[in-house]
C-alpha cells in the first residue's frame, strides 16, 4: 500500500484527474448542443455561479440544507453510539432486540416519508427525524460490532485496576469501538445527504431538494443542472471533511493497519 | 500438603499471624464447565514476600493468578487479601497479564497505558505523569518509547511495559504472569534484579507465576510448586538465600543448586505420576 505514504498535491492529483477529464469532454460535447434538456456546461456553469456562488444564494439555497444536515447527522450520530454502546455491553439486551433492529434497518429511509409527514408534519423536525432515522442504522450496528470486538483482556485490565464504569466507558469501550463507528458514521453521511434531497422537495422554502425541484418545475434546465452539480461538490466536500476528521481521529488505527499488512 | 505454619500450629494462633498473611488460597478449586483445573489448592504469602508459582505448562497457573486476582471467581475455596476475602479485584492489587501485548491499549501511547490506572483510580494528571515516567524509566523505557503506541515497540518492550503499568500504580500485592517470557536473558536478569530490589524496597508482596526454574529459586522467598489433574500444591519449597543476592554469585552457590533440582524434581514429578 503505497497509496497512504504519497504527498497530498499527488493524492489530490489522484483523485481528481477522472473527474477533471469529464468536465472536459462535457465541455465541449455539449458546447454546440441545441437541446433543451442538455443544455452547454458554460450555460450551466454561468447559472450555477448565479445560484450559488453569492452569499444571497449560499443563504437561501445551502444554508437550510446544511442545518438540517447536520442536526440529522448529528442525531443519528449521537442516538446510534450510544444505543450501540449500551446494546454492545449488554449482549442479552441485543440478542433481544435484534431482530427487530434488523426489520426497521431494512425499511429504506426516503419510504418512510409519508408516515413522517403525517407524525411530524412538513417543518425542519420532521426533515431532522426522517435523517436522522435513516442514517441512525450503520452507525448504531456499526458501534455494537465494535463494541462487542472489543479485546476482551483490555475489560479485564479496566477490571484489575478498578475503573469507574464512566472511565471503562470513555478509555477502552468507546476508543475500541471508534473504527467501526467511523465506518457506520461514512455510510451514515451519505444516507443522510440523499434523505435531505427527498425531504426537501416537501414543505420546504429553501435548500438545494427545493431548488432542485423548484428549477425542474419552473423549467429551468441550467439552474436544474447547476442544482446536481451543487450537489455533488457538497458530498464530495463533506466526504472530504469527514476524511480529514477520521484520519486525526484514527491516526493509531490507520498505522496499526499498515503495520500489520507490512509485516503479517 | 505442606502449608505454612500448617506444622501442628494451633487455629488461634494461626489467626493472630494472619496480619503477616498478605495472601492466602484456602481449599481453592476452579472448573472450567464441567473440567476441573485447580483442586484443593492451599497456601499462604508472607506480607513483603517474594512467591513463585511453578508448573508445567496447562497445569492451571494462569486460571490460579485469575483467581487471586479476583478477575475470576473459584468454583470452591476461598481467597484472601489482607485478611477479606475476594470476590472482585481488590483495590492495591496489581496483575500483569501473561497475554502483555493484548493487555495494552492499542490507540494510547505507552505513556498513556501506564497513567491510565492512576488517572481511573483518581491522582492528578501531572502526579499520574511523573509516577508513570518514573515507572517506564525503572524497566529501562526512555521519554521517546513513552510517546509511541505500544504495538510500534518489540514484544520485550511491550512485555516491560505491562510491568511498568503495574508497578507505577504502587499495588501492596503484585500478581505477574510469566512477566519476563519474551525479553532477552541480559534485559531478563535485569528485570529480575529490579523486582527484587523493588520489593525489598517497598516490602512488595510479589507472586511471580514463571517456567523457568533458575529464576523462580533466585526470586523467591518460597516456590510454589503445582502439578497434577486438577492441579495442587505438590509442595512449598522455602529459599532462605537471604534478601543480598547476585546473579552470579547466588546463582552458583551450592545451596541454590540444591533448591534448585529439588524445585525440578517437583515440577517433574507430576509428569510421572499423571503417566
Ligand atoms: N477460559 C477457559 N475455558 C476453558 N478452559 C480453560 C480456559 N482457560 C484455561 N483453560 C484450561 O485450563 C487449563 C489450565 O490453563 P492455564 O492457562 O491456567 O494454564 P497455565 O498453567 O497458565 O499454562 P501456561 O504455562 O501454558 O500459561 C488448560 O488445560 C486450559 O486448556
Ligand atoms: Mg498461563
Amino acid at each position: 500500500m503505497k497509496r497512504s505514504t504519497l504527498r497530498w498535491p499527488a493524492t489530490v492529483a489522484l483523485e481528481l484527474w477522472l473527474p477533471v477529464l469529464l468536465l472536459a469532454l462535457w465541455w465541449f460535447l455539449s458546447a454546440r448542443s441545441k437541446s433543451v434538456y442538455f443544455p452547454p456546461l458554460s450555460s450551466i456553469l454561468t447559472s450555477f455561479a448565479h445560484d450559488w456562488l453569492n452569499p444571497a444564494g449560499l443563504a437561501k439555497n445551502l444554508l437550510p440544507s446544511l442545518e438540517l444536515l447536520g442536526l440529522g447527522f448529528g442525531l443519528a450520530v449521537a442516538g446510534g453510539v450510544i444505543i450501540g454502546v449500551v446494546l454492545g455491553m449488554v449482549p442479552r439486551l441485543e440478542d433481544a432486540t435484534r431482530p427487530l433492529l434488523e426489520i426497521l434497518r431494512a425499511i429504506p429511509g426516503v419510504a418512510l416519508l409519508p408516515i413522517f409527514i403525517v407524525l411530524f408534519g412538513i417543518d425542519v423536525q420532521m426533515k431532522v427525524y426522517l435523517i436522522a432515522f435513516g442514517a441512525f442504522w450503520p452507525v448504531l450496528l456499526n458501534t455494537i460490532d465494535g463494541v462487542r470486538g472489543i479485546e476482551p483482556l483490555l475489560n479485564e485490565v479496566s477490571r484489575v485496576f478498578r475503573f469507574s464504569r464512566v472511565r471503562r466507558l470513555f478509555s477502552i469501550v468507546v476508543p475500541g469501538a471508534s473504527p467501526q463507528i467511523f465506518a457506520g458514521a461514512r455510510t451514515a453521511l451519505a444516507i443522510s445527504l440523499i434523505i435531505l434531497v427527498v425531504s426537501e422537495t416537501v414543505g420546504a422554502n429553501g435548500g438545494i431538494g427545493y431548488f432542485l425541484l423548484n428549477a425542474q418545475r419552473s423549467f429551468a434546465i441550467n439552474s436544474m443542472w447547476g442544482a446536481i452539480v451543487a450537489l455533488g461538490i457538497l458530498g464530495y466536500v463533506l466526504n472530504i471533511a469527514f476524511r480529514v476528521i477520521e484520519r486525526y481521529a484514527l491516526r493509531w488505527h490507520r498505522l496499526q493497519q499498515a503495520r500489520l499488512e507490512s509485516q503479517p | 500438603m505442606t502449608v505454612i505454619g500448617s506444622s501442628g500450629t494451633p487455629r488461634s494462633s494461626a489467626q493472630t499471624e494472619s496480619r503477616d498473611i498478605a495472601l492466602e488460597a484456602r481449599d481453592l478449586g476452579h472448573a472450567y464447565g464441567g473440567r476441573e483445573v485447580l483442586a484443593g489448592v492451599d497456601f499462604q504469602v508472607r506480607r513483603g514476600t517474594f512467591a513463585c508459582l511453578v508448573g508445567p505448562s496447562g497445569v492451571g497457573k494462569t486460571t490460579l493468578l485469575r483467581c487471586l486476582s479476583g478477575l475470576q471467581s473459584s468454583t470452591s475455596g476461598s481467597v484472601y487479601v489482607g485478611g477479606d476475602i475476594v470476590n472482585a479485584p481488590m483495590p492495591g492489587v496489581a496483575l500483569v497479564f501473561q497475554d502483555y501485548s493484548r493487555s495494552l491499549m492499542p490507540w494510547s501511547s505507552v505513556l498513556h497505558n501506564v497513567m491510565l490506572p492512576l488517572r481511573a483510580n483518581g491522582i492528578s494528571k501531572q502526579i499520574a505523569r511523573a509516577k508513570a515516567t518514573r515507572a517506564l524509566a525503572l524497566v529501562g523505557l526512555d521519554d521517546v518509547a513513552g510517546q509511541m503506541y505500544p504495538w510500534q515497540l518489540s514484544g520485550g518492550m511491550q512485555q516491560r511495559v505491562a510491568i511498568a503499568r503495574a508497578l507505577a500504580y504502587e499495588p501492596s500485592l503484585l500478581l505477574m504472569d510469566e512477566p519476563f517470557a519474551s525479553v532477552d536473558a541480559y534485559t531478563r536478569a535485569d528485570l529480575e534484579d529490579l523486582m527484587l530490589t523493588l520489593q525489598r524496597e517497598l516490602a512488595l508482596t510479589v507472586v511471580l507465576v514463571t517456567h523457568d526454574i533458575d529464576e523462580a529459586v533466585y526470586l523467591s522467598d518460597q516456590v510454589i510448586a503445582l502439578n497434577g489433574r486438577p492441579a495442587q500444591v505438590a509442595d512449598i519449597v522455602e529459599v532462605p538465600l537471604g534478601s543480598a543476592r547476585d546473579q552470579v554469585t547466588t546463582k552458583s552457590t551450592a545451596e541454590f543448586a540444591e533448591l534448585r533440582a529439588r524445585v525440578h524434581g517437583l515440577v517433574r514429578g507430576s509428569r510421572g505420576k499423571s503417566s
